[in-house]
């Protein structure tokens, strides 16, 4: 965990009072809507079809167990009683009051939450791998460059403008869970061969109306020069980035139009003009950072205790543990994930009650921490394996126990039209009904690693140019037509999905998805070989004449 | 970005102005009596595009009220009631589709 100091405290106290007061101005009619809105998303407030929507940001996927208290309170005093777990490690709550805001603020600002940056032409959120710290393998915990990043991005007063949007991941592991591919700066941390700690920086990616994967503008970036470089990248887009056509204004255009050498040329020329300044980070300020994180202290335990031996005879606690349970870098523990992808639920959504019996486990089981990852389920980071049956039996009281994390009941799905005023068709009952077809366990195992994205219109906040079966929601004459494509990936070989054909409507998508996964298992070579390698071996041909032969 | 006003008004059947409440959020629809109510019924129907242009006009105006005011197509029923004119509006006019994680 990291301890705010007393600068951020205030900060996000101040930043209450300030937009109580802007409220305040609102309902009195002394600012307009068009005065207020800008304000309004800069601290996450967005207008949707039923109500306003309130974003909250989760820096990095981490949070302790008395900030999901208050989250659970927030949704049970100022909403309907449940949140929704975003793609990109923030919670929205659908049916927020304005005039009922400030006080929800003020109670997350008290935990040191906030929603400063969740919306708006600024920097987002930034995101980070939701094993961070705990991940076998990882070089360093990145959560410590993704603070610096927070920190410096926070009310940044040359950024607060941008053309549009902008949005950082960091991983660093060779294993990508942050997507940074599809991110407008995304940062893999490694060490050169002189041991130093630096960044692979990926530039230009992002999904929406016109998809892009991210390209490598520098190899290696060293740490102290993180913030020189990537104000340097900044300026660049601030400069040149369209301001004329929201559609052409975010920087994956830019380094399209101009070509990654050309950007990157701009970029150098921009960083030697700064590098040696201000912004270069000496070891004291990131050891600073690094101490303000708090980290468990293990005991030595046993890989295989007996708790966990006696209870591999239960079936249904080994397909959880199977499916959920992952290696820790310390021994005896693991990172659990928790689905919340239940059969016939909402992807990402948690009940209060849910979220408070989670935070009272995470204080039993896992250090009081507890995380969140951009495929819209949480993780307890720090589980003993001998607490793994206990673990079990008490999610599964609270329906947080379906055994489907990374298969193809697992998906990740926008809110679409049953709540958000950009989309065009539904994205929830699609994954519901999806939900419902491969509720046999038994199948799904069969199937093995599937993902499947959804997005209710092209904004693609269901990212699912990069599911291995995306379903995109499009109008067509009033009614809900789906375009389905195959073959994305959001890891470290991030990949576009192929179109496969026709847009189908509503009632046909779940069909077409059972047909897809029809012909993977009758093509794929062996049970090891996943759908999205068979794609990869055999492109999308074979699909869509599975699909297409009688419709 | 383009006031409402400013935009081209089609309107291809009886239609009404709808907006969200500015305290709450919630939906709510223009009435004859210049006021805003969250029953459909109420809404007052137009017809004609000069006669939309005038209601969405006085519906704007009202800033503190409501906000985001459009012009949205309603069907009317045997009792000559407005109904929902396609899928978004019946969603925002009788929630959304699913079940939610708790039941209000």
């Amino acid at each position: 965990m990291y301890a705010y100091d007393e600068i951020d405290r205030t900060l996000i106290h101040e930043r209450v009072s300030e937009f109580r007061d802007q409220v305040k101005r609102r309902l009195s009619g002394e600012l307009t809507e068009d005065e207020f809105k800008m304000l309004r998303l800069q601290n996450g407030v967005y207008l949707q079809l039923h109500a306003y929507m309130f974003r909250v940001a989760i820096p990095y996927g981490t949070l302790s167990s008395k900030q999901l208290r208050r989250l659970a309170h927030v949704a049970r005093r100022y909403d309907r009683g449940y949140g929704h777990f975003t793609t990109r490690q923030n919670i929205q709550f659908n049916w927020i009051k304005l005039a009922e805001l400030p006080d929800a603020l003020a109670d997350l600002a008290d935990v040191g939450i906030h929603s400063m940056q969740t919306s708006g032409n600024n920097t987002r959120n930034v995101t980070s791998d939701q094993w961070a710290g705990v991940a076998p393998g990882e070089l360093e915990d990145p959560r410590i460059w993704s603070e610096i990043l927070r920190q410096y991005t926070t009310l940044h007063p040359e950024f607060s403008f941008l053309p549009r949007k902008f949005k950082f991941a960091i991983t660093a592991s060779a294993h990508d869970r942050a997507a940074i591919k599809i991110h407008d700066i995304g940062l893999r941390l490694y060490k050169n061969e002189q041991g130093e700690t630096g960044f692979e920086v990926l530039v230009g990616g992002g999904l929406g109306r016109t998809p892009f994967i991210a390209k490598t503008i520098r190899p290696f970036v060293h740490g102290r020069d993180l913030l020189s470089y990537v104000e340097a990248i900044m300026r660049v887009y601030n400069q040149y980035g369209r301001r004329d056509n929201i559609y052409k204004a975010r920087i994956k255009i830019l380094v399209h139009e101009l070509g990654i050498e050309k950007f990157a040329q701009e970029v150098e020329e921009e960083w030697q003009q700064i590098r040696d300044g201000d912004l270069r980070l000496d070891d004291a300020t990131i050891e600073d950072i690094r101490s303000r994180f708090t980290y468990p202290v293990y005991e030595k335990l046993p890989h295989m205790p007996d708790e966990l031996r006696k209870a591999a005879h239960d079936p249904l606690f080994e397909r959880w543990r199977k499916n959920s349970v992952f290696p820790h870098k310390a021994q005896g523990y693991s990172i659990v994930t928790i689905s919340l992808k239940p059969v016939g639920g909402p992807p990402g959504d948690a009940s209060a009650e849910q979220m408070d019996a989670l935070a009272d486990l995470a204080d039993k089981y896992s250090f009081g921490e507890i995380r969140v990852g951009h495929e819209q389920n949480l993780a307890l980071p720090h589980v003993a394996r001998r607490d793994l049956p206990a673990l079990w039996q008490a999610l599964h009281r609270i329906g947080l126990a379906t055994p489907n994390v990374n298969l193809v009941s697992d998906i990740i799905a926008c809110p679409g039209l049953d709540y958000c005023s950009l989309a065009n068709a539904r994205s929830i009952p699609i994954a519901q009904e999806l939900t419902r077809r491969f509720a046999n366990h038994d199948t799904a195992d069969l199937i093995g690693r599937l993902h499947i994205n959804i997005s209710g219109c092209i904004n693609a906040c269901g990212h699912h140019h990069v599911g291995h079966i995306g379903i995109l929601g499009v109008e067509k004459n009033g009614e809900e037509f789906y375009q389905i494509t195959i073959g994305g990936r959001a890891d470290e070989q991030a990949a576009l999905g192929t179109l496969i054909g026709p847009s189908v409507p509503f009632h046909e998508v779940a069909d077409v998805v059972e047909d897809i996964v029809e012909a993977y298992l009758a093509l794929r070579t062996t049970p090891d070989e996943l759908f999205i390698d068979t794609v990869q071996r055999l492109g999308v041909e074979p699909f869509r004449e599975r699909v297409y032969a009688t419709r | 970005m383009t006031s409402p006003l400013e935009q081209k008004i089609r309107i291809t059947g009886p239609s009404v102005v709808t907006a969200n409440r500015t305290w709450d959020g919630a939906v709510v629809y223009r009435t004859t009596g210049r006021d805003w109510s969250t029953d459909l019924a109420d809404a007052a129907v137009v017809r004609a595009v000069p006669d939309a242009r005038a209601l969405l006009a006085e519906s704007v105006a009202d800033d503190v009220g409501a906000v985001g005011a459009y012009i949205a197509p309603v069907e009317i029923g045997d009792g000559g009631k407005p109904a929902p004119g396609n899928l978004r509006e019946h969603i925002r006019a009788t929630g959304v589709t699913i079940a939610l994680a708790v039941q209000a």
